[in-house]
Formats: C-alpha cells, sequence, structure tokens
C-alpha cells in the first residue's frame, strides 16, 4: 500500500473510533479543518509509527510542521525517504 | 480594641478594581460586561434563592460558567465546578460530597435524578435587574480532580488560596488575557480569576469552534497574554492564522514543557516571554519558569519568605503553600498534607546538575494533553469485555499530547478473534469513559509482567 493510502486508511480509522467528521482530504485541506482533534491527532501519529516505523513530529523541529493533509503526506515521505 | 471583622472579599469586587468597566469576557457566542453585573442577571431571579447554599455548576458553555461565578462567590456557601467532560453518573456522588442542595445548569435542563431542593438555569446575557443586597459570605470554590476509580476528589479552595500568586500585585498594565484551558479546571480558572482581577479583557474558547476562529477572534481582540498547555500549542503549530498573532506574553502549564516545544513557540512569537508554570489543583500555582529551558532551577527548592516551601522526597515535588486547596471534600477522602503541611504532588524529579526536570507521574498515572489518567480506571473497563484475562494500560510518549494511552491485553484460552475484542474495547472505552482515556494503541500480548509483590509492573 502507499504510504498516502496508509495515512488515509488510518485517517478513517481514528476519525470512526473518535466518531469525528471528515472532511474530504484534499491536499490542501487545512489540517486543523480536517475534523479531527489533537487527540486524533496523537493517536493518529502513533499508530503511524508503528505501522511504518517512523515519527517525523519527533524529530528535531528543522522543518516547520505540516498545515495542509498534502503537507502532511510530505511530511512522513520525506521522513520515510531519510530512514 | 479588636476591628470589626471585615467582609469577605468576593470575585465581584475585584472585578470592580480593576477600573475600565467596558472590559468584558467573550466566547463566539457572546460577551459579558464586567460593569452589568451592578444591575443585570444571568440567573433569572433565582440568586437571592440560591443564597447561602452549596451550588453545583454544571453544564453550560464558558460563559455561563463566567456569569455564574461572578454572580454567586461572596453569595454562595459553596460552588462547585464541573468539568466538560465529567460523566454525569459521578453527578449523585457529588452532590452528596458538597452537601449540595441546589444546581445552576446551562441552557439545557438540569440532568434528572439530582436530590437537591433548587435547579435554575444560567443563561447569558445579563439582562436588567433590581438585584438585592444580600449577606457576603467567604464562598468555598470546589474543583474535581480525577480519582483511581473514575470518580472525581473534590478540592476545596476559596478566592484567597486561588488569587494567591497574583492578588495584591501592582498592576503591570493592561493584560488583555486569552486561554484555551477550560475555566473549570485549575489552569483555565488562574486564568480566569487573573484577568478579572487585572484591568484587561479574557477571551475564551467555544466548543465547535475551529483554532483557527479562536485566533483569528484572539488577534481581533488585542490578547497580549495566552496560556495553555504544551499539546495546545503543538495543535497551534499547525495553524495557517496564527503568524499575524504578536503576543507579549504566552504561557504553557498542565504538562511537561519540553525544550522543543519552548524552542518552536520562542521561533514562532519572537517578541514574546514564553514561560511555563507548574501548578497542581491540589498545591496550587506552583512557581514559573522563564529562562526558556525546560525543567526549573534547583535554586528554586527551600523555603520562601511567604511560607511557600518546596522539596523533592522520594524522588516526588512535594510543596508546601498558601495557594493550595485548604482540603479534600467528603468522610473518606484521603489527606491532603502531611505533618510538616506538604503536598505530595506525584511529580517525579530527576535532578541533573542545578536542573530540575520532570520525569513524569508516580504509580503510573499519564497526563494525556494536561488531563490526569489513572491507569486502574482503564483497565476495568477492558477487563470487563469479553475474552479479555488481564490488561495493563501505560503512557506511551506523544509528540502531539505529551503522551498517550496504551494498553496491553492478554486473552483468555477460549476468544473472540483479537479483532473483535479490540473494536469491542474501543467501543466500551467511548461509552463509558473521556476520549483522553480510550487506549490509542491496544497490542495483545501473552502475558503481563508481575513485580515481586504479584502486582502488575508499572512504570515509574
Amino acid at each position: 500500500m502507499s504510504l498516502r493510502l496508509t495515512i488515509v486508511s488510518q485517517i478513517e480509522r481514528v476519525a470512526r473510533e473518535q466518531r469525528k467528521t471528515l472532511a474530504p482530504l484534499a491536499d490542501d485541506l487545512p489540517l486543523l479543518e480536517s475534523g479531527l482533534d489533537s487527540l486524533c491527532f496523537a493517536i493518529l501519529v502513533a499508530r503511524l509509527e508503528d505501522e511504518i516505523g517512523v515519527d517525523p513530529f519527533s524529530a528535531p523541529p528543522e522543518v516547520a510542521f505540516p498545515t495542509t493533509f498534502g503537507e502532511f503526506v510530505k511530511f512522513y515521505e520525506n521522513a520515510v525517504a531519510a530512514v | 480594641m479588636p476591628s470589626p471583622p471585615s467582609e469577605p472579599i468576593a470575585l465581584i469586587d475585584l472585578a470592580r478594581r480593576g477600573g475600565r468597566l467596558d472590559r468584558d469576557i467573550a466566547t463566539a457566542a457572546g460577551a459579558l460586561r464586567f460593569a452589568d453585573f451592578s444591575k443585570a442577571t444571568c440567573l433569572a431571579g433565582a440568586r437571592e434563592k440560591l443564597a447561602g447554599r452549596s451550588v453545583l455548576l454544571f453544564g453550560g458553555d464558558q460563559l455561563t460558567i463566567a456569569a455564574a461565578l461572578l454572580e454567586l462567590d461572596g453569595v454562595a456557601r459553596r460552588l462547585v465546578l464541573c468539568p466538560p467532560d465529567l460523566n454525569p453518573k459521578h453527578l449523585g456522588e457529588i452532590v452528596a460530597t458538597a452537601e449540595a442542595d441546589a444546581i445552576v445548569h446551562g441552557g439545557e435542563a438540569p440532568p434528572p435524578d439530582l436530590d437537591v431542593a433548587l435547579a435554575a438555569p444560567c443563561r447569558p446575557p445579563l439582562r436588567p435587574a433590581d438585584l438585592a443586597a444580600l449577606p457576603r459570605l467567604p464562598t468555598e470554590w470546589i474543583l474535581l480532580t480525577s480519582g483511581t476509580t473514575g470518580v472525581p476528589k473534590l478540592v476545596a479552595h476559596d478566592l484567597a488560596t486561588l488569587t494567591g500568586a497574583f492578588a495584591g500585585a501592582p498592576a503591570n498594565g493592561v493584560q488583555n488575557w486569552a486561554t484555551f484551558y477550560d475555566i473549570r479546571r485549575y489552569g483555565g480558572l488562574q486564568i480566569f480569576l487573573r484577568a478579572v482581577a487585572g484591568a484587561g479583557s479574557l477571551t475564551l474558547t467555544d466548543p465547535g469552534e475551529t483554532l483557527d476562529d479562536f485566533i483569528e477572534r484572539v488577534i481581533a481582540r488585542g490578547v497580549t497574554h495566552i496560556s495553555g498547555t504544551p499539546s495546545h500549542w503543538r495543535r497551534v503549530l499547525m495553524s495557517r492564522v496564527v503568524a499575524r498573532f504578536k503576543p507579549a506574553y504566552v504561557r504553557l502549564s498542565g504538562e511537561i514543557a519540553d525544550a522543543a516545544i519552548l524552542g518552536a513557540l520562542k521561533e514562532l512569537f519572537p517578541s514574546a516571554r514564553v514561560a511555563h508554570a507548574y501548578a497542581s489543583t491540589e498545591a496550587g500555582l506552583g512557581f514559573e519558569v522563564n529562562d526558556g529551558e525546560a525543567g526549573f532551577p534547583a535554586a528554586y527548592l527551600g523555603e520562601r519568605d511567604d511560607g511557600f516551601a518546596m522539596k523533592i522526597e522520594d524522588g516526588s515535588l512535594r510543596i508546601r503553600s498558601p495557594r493550595a486547596a485548604r482540603r479534600y471534600l467528603g468522610g473518606n477522602a484521603p489527606t491532603l498534607r502531611d505533618a510538616d503541611g506538604f503536598i505530595d504532588t506525584g511529580d517525579m524529579i530527576e535532578r541533573r546538575g542545578e536542573r530540575c526536570i520532570f520525569a513524569g507521574r508516580r504509580g503510573g498515572v499519564i497526563n494525556v494533553g494536561g488531563a490526569k489518567v489513572h491507569p486502574e480506571e482503564i483497565e476495568a473497563v477492558i477487563n470487563r469485555q469479553a475474552g479479555v484475562r488481564a490488561s495493563l494500560v501505560k503512557a506511551r510518549k506523544s509528540p502531539i499530547a505529551g503522551a498517550v494511552v496504551v494498553a496491553d491485553v492478554v486473552l483468555e484460552s477460549v476468544a473472540p478473534q483479537e479483532e473483535i475484542v479490540r473494536d469491542a474495547i474501543i467501543a466500551a472505552c467511548r461509552a463509558e469513559l473521556a476520549p483522553y482515556k480510550t487506549p490509542a494503541i491496544i497490542r495483545f500480548v501473552p502475558k503481563l509482567d508481575m513485580n515481586t509483590a504479584g502486582k502488575l509492573a508499572r512504570d515509574g
């Protein structure tokens, strides 16, 4: 499964479990308008670390935090490429 | 000749002292002007009937609670602040322990089956009314904090303990406050009280409002001082509008503030003072750290002139403070202080040279985004599910929320499939517990480690 699909399927799962209504996951969707709250992101980042083995949010803050869904995927793609 | 006893100071007196009567408290839904409280009410004639009672403040938004606190401090005998995520099944026990004989509720109907003499709605906006002069009482403020079994502990403060950190301090210009916290928790209540006692206004969050919308309001209202947990601030880093926000003071509390978040905020707000504060519902405000580093200087340990003292014993931070709670309410409540007047905060400290670093909580207690979680409460829910033999709930470090809850689960020899048990556990936790108590990750393991006493081996 592509990294993007893995991320999408985990996001959908977290949203379902936490009973959040998810906005359509377009690249320019601001993360803060995705429907996920802080707790959802915390769960998502932990599960993605277990599934793909990286947690770019725990890396030294050299790059800015992602603010859109597209940047979020890129954030993980870059982290996987750097391993 | 002894001087006649003076009337207790009430919150509304602090609000009046702040001058500038146009200042207010606002959410997205509306605003309360301090100047209006002398001739208007949100309690629709119930204020007089609530005088002298022990009053539960339940439901409603933050504006409702702010109005009730300003109207009833000094009038009621006791005010019990129910946090927004309080499980209503604990209400009966809270009413009994607090000897509550009245409930002030938000716009909706009061919860059914509560044994109180009086239920009154509190509905902003303020409406003009002739307010009777009522005898002044030294109102007790009751804050709820999580207990091992899920039933909250009731922590008794009063206006003096709650405002001890700043009441009487010289006014330091106009500070326009905002907070990501809910004012029904200690961290948010501190900001509410600072704003009321100060010379500026207060901006509060609204349920359902996006973070960007809140920050837009914060910018529009000229907020200079703002507070939240490290988890709140990590979320702010995802905001696209925050670049236009130029606060003078940024405060973190409620969770361990690590070097990463302190550095990120310093970079985001180059002209702001970034400080982290240590406080707990029981011990009150402890101290503030202004040097931008994680942890606190070891020089903070020891005695202060005002009776404040701090020490490390058995690895945990102990505080004796005039700002500490008076006591826990209830016959079976644990004692708050040791024989020397110190409160054990349960926060474990690691000393590294001249710095004290926070190393988590004792007894496996987990801090998720500023909320305390007792593993036992979650294990009890998991262990009730079909096919589960045992479980161990623990913290996993999170760059977003400080920590998340994870569970190791041992299945019975004959049990449903793992996926079915996992879904059942998550559904049960979501139904019975606050969202942040639902395990983020569930692992199925062959056995759990026991310590030599035969208890589950918990870290920390």
